[in-house]
């Protein structure tokens, strides 16, 4: 149940009333938020407005899985089929059709059609099951998935993946001003930016009013309890189904946020293992259960990731002579760190970054 | 033991039905696809190739099934002993090359004996430490269970790429193994063969070890009830440990026939494999060594058919057969534990 | 008869959670040495969660359990198992998949079994010997609680934990299984059994205990509580005379 703290009521509304419950918390969330709103104007530069685009794209990303293994408590290993899907949708319409708004919306649309059904035909089929089997069939339908992408070149550009044009405020060379705002040109990558911004503000509130709402606690309820959840007269089946497509849903979306930011997609873009492992690991450091924790999660990630790397070619050049020491800490291992991390957080950190501040907070 | 019962009335014993249709399967798709195939030397070919595919799948999905079935637990992980029993092989290969080109059975044999050895033991011992460090700890719940042993796959991976590289390898068959035997027109690969006399060998083993020892009683019995049979005196974790150190072996044993049956591979062939092996697994129902053992048939048989036919579609048609076998027998071909 | 032989097993204040349920409230309960004490009480009393909790299937929260002198609260089924601790739970837990020799085979732990204990288990259970072969799970319902005892009888034990074994069986079966128990109480085995069956009950119980809202609220010798039909009505809610 979530405690309706004393607040502003506007925000407290437009969270649906799940209030960051820690004042460490709303101190950093208030700094990503304001971090990213200026990011443009703050760190010029084409890395670390695209570290930027990132962090929206994940945090999106990672809340809608959160709202499936936190809030519904199911492994799924399908999330980066359905991101692909999206990215795709938006990169077939936009290569078979002109490029523009109507390419953007066909393809947000078909994505998210084909999302909607295979989430169904997924959860409907293999929610009956345990669990474990759901994630194995997960496991196939998404390895599936990504060989049949890679194996329809004409359509999908294959192994190389395929670019295409946004329309054209979104383009590089457009000029929203002639002059430069705050030391900036204001183009269209700075305009894609704030797009994406807004449109993921927009979709995490929608997730967090999903999460909060009567249908998220009955999710919450089947994670902690499904046979007394199934016994009070809730369809369980039902409930995870319909959990699945939302999280699809908004997994797609974030995919077609994806493909607008980058212009390209391509099999290791959105559906490689490697990026199902990165929201896995977001979503349990972040702090399952909380939304919120994808917006920690993903900063931390992202900011490590792009930086951190950086130092790991120093450390890596520095202890040349030392063989082992050089071999493992070379750029190229960060997924055995990843991985290492993934595990030790799992064990030692289970409730994550917000899990933690909230506890804090609570005084436990 | 002796038994001091004088022979039962054996008219009274109620008669238990065979269960022959799963068997049949395998059967029934072979001569399904002989007509989609056409040329019967062919189809003999990928007969072969299919069963021999089958084999080694089910060697390494053995081990998984039983930990599956005896102790609750779904090993993510599994496709790590797999790569390490193909890396492993290779690493034993590699510097015993001569022996491995010499045109002698022997030593041919011996080098072959030697990598399957390491192999097996390297996968042992690292399964042990995997259950040590990851099953053991969240032992119970099925999501960090998934979680965790998912870290160890990618864990294990990297460190095989940060020792042997990420390139792909070559692996070399033993002289005396390489080439076929003619059938006719059909080819058949020796190594084939070889790999369906080992994976006939592990079944039996396998069978035996459950039906005829104590051990195996006491894996059948904790299938079926764990907790009954703790009630009973017996320590099931040490059990476990030990099938799950025999299943990593078992990867690993097959994770060296893999390697050589592909012959190139990356360090991702554990990830890779994974996906196939669960499907075998849940067509073949938990528990049950004998479903384990036609769902891999089965799985090899339909991938090297469709691979043949329709190379696209080769994967799905696994997962379509999955789904078709679920359909008939939701709980998968053979029903042994009562959840 | 009377209450003879020092105390076997002394649960003292036990407390039972299963997830957010409080199911034992302080069970104080003693099973003196070489008699049947039964445990009686409404259904949802909690005698089946007391016996699970002294197999240690369920950790008890608080309190303690001792077995012939040792603390056993802490140790682990298996352990207690070995302490001479034979269980026959309420859902029989036979092993459908394996024959009925390999059930006995399995649970004699010292690895074989003795031909003098299978006589007797022959001649009390026919069944058993006529589907020696037989897979248990091809048992009738009644065989099947024969094969759960005879498995717990096996191998010598100190305390026989039996969880209603008379459910669902036919009363010639029941009459035959006192005569079962009766020889068992004859070979000095400890019985501590949860019945409904208030026949049964009363031919071999020599101490009751009732149960009811996870506390024990009645505790004597089985031929008090037998001639006090006003007791019976107040603890059981029923008389033991009128349901024979």
């Amino acid at each position: 149940m979530t405690a309706h703290a004393p607040g502003p009521s506007f925000i407290c509304r437009l969270l649906s009333g799940d209030l960051p419950r820690s004042r460490i918390l709303t101190v950093i969330l208030i700094a990503i938020v304001v971090g990213l709103v200026v990011a443009p104007f703050l760190v010029p530069g084409a890395r670390s407005l695209n570290t930027s685009a990132k962090i929206l794209i994940f945090i999106a990303l990672v809340a809608s899985y959160d709202l499936l293994l936190g809030y519904t408590g199911i492994v799924s290993f399908a999330h980066t089929m359905f991101f692909g899907i999206g990215a795709y949708g938006i990169a077939i319409a936009s290569t078979r059709m002109e490029p523009g708004w109507t390419a953007l919306a066909v393809g947000t649309l078909c994505a998210i059609l084909l999302s909607v059904v295979l989430a169904t035909i997924i959860g409907l089929f293999s929610l009956r099951v345990r669990a474990v089997f759901f994630a194995m069939i997960t496991l196939a339908v998404a390895t599936a998935f990504s060989t049949l992408m890679s194996q329809l070149s004409e359509w999908t550009g294959g192994e190389d993946g395929i670019t295409f044009k946004m329309p054209q405020i979104f383009q590089p060379a457009y000029r929203l001003f002639e002059e430069p705002v705050l030391g900036i040109v204001i183009n269209g990558r700075i305009l894609s930016y704030y797009a994406i911004l807004v449109a993921v503000v927009a979709l995490f509130l929608l997730m967090l009013r999903i999460a909060n709402s009567p249908f998220g606690r009955v999710l919450q309820a089947i994670r902690e309890n499904p046979f007394r959840t199934e016994a009070i007269g809730y369809r369980t089946v039902l409930y995870r189904t319909i959990a699945s497509v939302i999280s699809a849903v908004f997994a797609t979306l974030a995919g077609v946020l994806m493909a607008i930011w980058l212009r390209y997609n391509g099999p290791d873009t959105t559906l490689s293992l490697e990026i199902m492992v990165d929201i896995l690991l977001i979503t349990v450091i972040g702090g399952m259960g909380t939304l919120y924790g994808a917006i920690v999660g993903a900063v931390l990630f992202m900011v490590a990731q792009t930086y951190l790397q950086d130092v790991m070619v120093l450390v890596s050049k520095a202890s040349e002579h030392i063989p082992l020491v050089a071999t493992l800490a070379h750029p190229d291992r960060w997924l055995l760190w990843l991985g290492l991390l993934f595990v030790l957080s799992i064990y030692y950190f289970p409730q994550g970054v917000v899990g933690s501040l909230r506890d804090r907070a609570r005084g436990t | 033991m002796s038994n001091p019962v004088t022979a039962p009335i054996t008219s009274d014993i109620p008669r238990q039905p065979l269960d022959w249709l799963p068997v049949a399967l395998p059967l029934i798709v072979a001569i399904a696809a002989f007509p989609l195939v056409g040329n019967p030397w062919t189809w003999l070919t990928l007969t072969v190739a299919g069963l021999a595919m089958g084999m080694i799948i089910f060697m390494v999905s053995s081990g998984l099934m039983l930990v599956f079935g005896l102790m609750d637990v779904l090993n993510f992980g599994h496709g790590a002993f797999i790569a390490l029993g193909a890396y492993v092989g290779l690493a034993v290969l590699m510097p015993l090359t001569p022996w491995v080109e010499a045109t002698s059975v022997l030593l041919n044999s011996a080098v072959f004996a030697l990598a399957l050895c390491a192999g097996v033991i390297v996968a042992g011992v690292v399964g042990f430490v995997f259950d040590r460090l990851l099953i053991q700890p969240v032992y119970g719940t099925h999501l960090k269970q998934i979680l965790m042993t998912t870290g160890g796959l990618i864990i294990v991976e990297q460190l095989i790429r940060a020792i042997w590289g990420a390139e792909t390898v070559s692996f070399n068959l033993p002289a005396s193994l390489r080439g076929s035997w003619l059938l006719g027109e059909a080819a058949v690969e020796r190594y084939r063969i070889v790999a369906l006399g080992i994976g006939s060998a592990v079944f039996l083993g396998l069978l035996l070890v459950l039906t005829r020892t104590r051990i195996g009683l006491m894996i059948r019995a904790g299938v079926e009830n764990r907790e009954m049979l703790e009630a009973m005196g017996y320590r099931t974790r040490h059990l476990f440990v030990g099938v799950f150190v025999v299943g990593a072996m078992l990867a690993g044993l097959g994770g060296v026939m893999w390697g050589l049956y592909l012959q190139n591979f990356t360090a991702s062939i554990g990830a890779q494999i994974n996906v196939l092996i669960f499907i075998v697994i849940i067509i073949g129902g938990l528990g049950s060594t004998t479903g384990c053992l036609i769902g891999a048939l089965l799985v090899g048989l339909t991938s090297n058919y469709v691979g043949f036919a329709a190379p696209k579609i080769a994967l799905f048609s696994n997962i379509l057969l999955m789904l078709l076998i679920l359909l008939w027998r939701p709980q998968g071909l053979y029903r042994v534990v009562d959840r | 008869m009377a209450d003879k032989g020092a105390p076997l097993l002394v649960l003292d204040k036990v407390e039972t959670r299963i997830g957010p349920y409080h199911i034992l409230h302080g069970v104080d309960l003693v099973v003196p040495e070489g008699g049947a004490t039964m445990l009686l009480g409404r259904n949802g009393a909690g005698k089946t969660t007391t016996a699970r909790t002294v197999m240690a299937l369920w950790r008890a929260s608080a309190g303690s359990i001792t077995f012939g002198g040792r603390d056993i609260t802490r140790e682990d089924a298996p352990t207690i198992a070995r302490l001479g601790v034979g269980y026959v739970p309420e859902s029989m837990g036979i092993f459908s998949d394996l024959t009925v020799a390999e059930n006995l085979r399995l649970a004699a732990i010292s690895g074989h079994l003795d031909p003098k204990r299978l006589d007797v288990i022959f001649s009390a259970f026919p069944a058993i010997k006529r589907f020696w072969l037989g897979r248990a799970g091809t048992l009738s319902g009644g065989q099947k609680q024969m094969l759960s005892i005879a498995r717990a009888i096996v191998e010598p034990r100190r305390l026989l934990i039996i969880d209603e074994p008379t459910k669902g069986l036919a009363p010639a079966i029941i009459a035959n299984m006192i005569g079962v128990f009766r020889d068992l109480k004859a070979t000095g085995v400890t019985i501590l059994m949860i019945e409904q069956n208030f026949a049964l009950a009363r031919a071999i119980g020599d101490t009751v205990a009732v149960m009811e809202d996870g506390r024990i609220v009645h505790h004597g010798s089985m031929a008090e509580l037998a001639d006090d039909d006003a007791l019976q009505r107040r603890l059981l809610g029923l008389s033991m005379s009128a349901h024979q």
